[in-house]
């Protein structure tokens, strides 16, 4: 689809109201479930070996947002954390380093301080993650909180509740307003919106809700806060990547997709990687455009690295403890 | 009504489970005499790391049991196995062509390696550890504590060869993955489905069939074993350039002189797979 003064007027017309949004959402196509489910399988069975595996390792490392979303993390578990995001393997110089790391707002100055100026981002959860069931003036003090505390990116959870029950306005307004509190100009922190699609119940939603964080301005739709199972599953992904590739045909605007949560092996993140670029296209194949959040997953990827290196198998005595 | 045989599939014994080769491929187990047995699965190297990554997460909780609590699962073993004999006498004579007599004579000395293995359990920590005198106001002491994951190639051997090598290992807490017997597959899974019901926890023995110069290597150079036991190893090329492979990440390797498996065996076999942690207690003032 070419973008026309019509389809940017038909989006803006779109959100006008809370009717038009839902009749715009519910007039999205609906996912075949059972197509999105054998598509998914089948771009799990694809065989990527030797130099294209080497390269799939090394970008999947690059794509990685380190995690620690627990309430006992520690400055002390950050500034480890924050180390091995730079170098998660210090007996390779050639490794690269990870995306970002992704705390708790709390704990942003000491991951900023430690990743100085590295380039690796610090994205930091907000809005009263994960459940969001607070007033929007809370959730907005949480956003200016991690944005003063100088967060690149902005992890915000949608009101599930809200959605679920069908004011898709009000999610609306809230995306709007959290990215208003993000800031502005080259300051401004990255949004990424997270839909817990773990709680959402039907793909058909899953969809409703890419457009909707994208509508709304989101710079990326992340499918799960990870404390919710399921968390990212293949065929979510899928359906995701498909809202992102039609927005771009649609607008022109390109969306980041970011799945968190269960994606521990290696080989789940090749499968994701081939997925990428077979559903959305090579251009999301770049750390700006495409995440995984996760905390295990590093380790996996590094001893695959290990093992290619090396000729044979690695072990968890050789990486770093989380 | 004549009756169709129900033909057992021979899979590989990995975390709790009886899973066929990641790789899909089977090899043909001869008998005595050269006629066909059946298929059993042949085991490639992600089926052997596979083993690890179960043997490695057994480790934890299979170590951090009580000796005496060991010794009764090693013993629940033996029980298993004795309650199962017929069949056991019957498939050594089928793959080894060998006499009623000789069969009971195997499978009787399996069962009694199992029971001695047993009641070593909660007693080597006496026999290796102990208190050592120091001359300061210490109490010390050393307590013989499980390697980790000890990769085992077994001896020709069907039923006896593999239970001599497994039970020393497990005993003590340590994990292994296990090549059985080239020759002789169908028996060490036909013993895994005893371990599998005999509270042994999936995942502390692990059982592969196929060909030991294909896996053993890889076994060899694998970050994550901690320890080789070479005894169903008997082309010596094979045995030194897997000892030199394990070198690598420092392995304990046993590399064994012939031995006759019904003769009592050496407590090394145990020992050989244990580290010894020695403790200095200040007392007094």
């Amino acid at each position: 689809m070419t973008i026309t003064p019509s389809t940017a007027t038909a989006l803006s017309d779109a959100v006008a109201s809370d009717s038009a949004l839902r009749g715009f959402l519910h007039g999205l196509p609906g996912v075949d479930q059972v197509g999105a489910e054998q598509r998914a399988a089948a771009l799990g069975t694809r065989s990527i070996k030797t130099t294209a595996k080497a390269w799939a390792l090394d970008l999947a490392v690059s794509m990685v947002d380190l995690t620690t979303l627990e309430g006992n993390d520690t400055p002390g578990k950050v500034r480890t954390l924050a180390a091995k995001a730079m170098r998660p393997d210090p007996t390779d110089p050639g490794c690269p380093a990870t995306a970002a790391v992704c705390v708790y707002g709390d704990l942003v100055g000491v991951a900023k301080e430690t990743l100085g100026t590295s380039g690796v981002k610090v994205a930091s959860v907000a809005t009263a993650f994960p459940a969001g069931r607070v007033p929007l003036e809370v959730k907005l003090a949480d956003v200016r909180d991690a944005v003063a505390a100088g967060a690149d990116e902005i992890d915000m959870v949608i009101d599930r509740g809200a959605f679920l029950a069908g004011r898709y306005l009000e999610v609306y307004e809230e995306i709007v307003a959290t990215k208003a509190a993000c800031g502005q100009g080259d300051r401004r922190a990255h949004l990424k919106v997270i839909l817990e699609t773990g709680e959402l119940q039907t793909y058909d939603n899953v969809r409703r809700a890419s457009w909707l964080g994208m509508l709304a301005g989101g710079d990326f739709i992340k499918t799960s806060t990870g404390k919710v199972q399921p968390a990212a599953t293949m065929p979510v992904t899928l359906v995701m990547l498909e809202a992102v590739r039609d927005f771009r045909e649609t607008t022109g605007t390109q969306i980041g997709v970011k799945p968190a949560g269960g994606i521990r092996t290696a080989k789940d993140a090749i499968k994701y990687l081939v997925m990428v670029n077979e559903v959305a296209g090579e251009d999301w194949l770049h750390p700006d455009w495409f995440r995984f959040g996760a905390s295990t997953l590093l380790n996996d990827l590094l001893m695959q690295r290990q093992k290619l290196a090396t000729g044979h198998y690695s072990g968890p005595d050789y990486v770093t403890l989380d | 009504m004549s009756r169709l045989d129900v033909k057992k599939t021979y899979k590989l014994y990995v975390g709790g489970a009886f899973p066929r080769s990641e790789s899909g491929r089977t090899f043909v187990v001869e008998d005595a005499k050269g006629r066909f047995l059946a298929n059993a699965s042949l085991a490639s190297r992600k089926d052997a790391r596979d083993a690890v990554k179960a043997a490695r997460s057994a480790f934890g909780g299979w170590s951090s049991r009580t000796a005496y609590n060991r010794g009764q699962v090693v013993y629940r073993i033996a029980e298993v196995l004795e309650g199962r004999r017929e069949q056991f006498e019957a498939e050594l004579r089928a793959t080894e062509g060998i006499t009623a007599a000789k069969a009971r004579t195997y499978v009787d000395a399996s069962v009694d390696r199992l029971v001695w293995y047993a009641g070593w359990a909660d007693k080597l920590a006496q026999v290796v550890g102990g208190a050592n005198p120091v001359a300061g106001p210490y109490f010390n002491h050393s307590t013989p504590e499980p390697t980790g994951v000890v990769a085992v190639v077994a001896p020709r051997g069907p039923l006896l060869g593999l239970v001599s090598v497994v039970a020393p290992v497990i005993t003590t807490g340590n994990t292994c993955v296990v090549i059985a017997s080239e020759e002789h597959p169908l028996t060490a899974i036909t013993l895994a489905e005893v371990m599998a019901t005999s509270d042994v926890p999936g995942g502390v023995v692990n059982v592969l069939t196929g060909k030991r110069a294909e896996i053993a290597p890889w076994l060899a150079s694998h970050a994550d074993v901690n320890a080789l036991d070479l005894t169903g190893v008997d082309d010596p090329e094979l045995a030194t350039s897997v000892e030199q492979a394990a070198a690598g990440t420092l392995k304990r390797v046993r590399r064994p002189a012939e031995e006759d498996l019904l003769a009592p065996p050496p407590l090394d076999r145990m020992t050989d797979f244990l580290e010894t942690k020695t403790v200095w207690h200040p007392m007094g003032i």
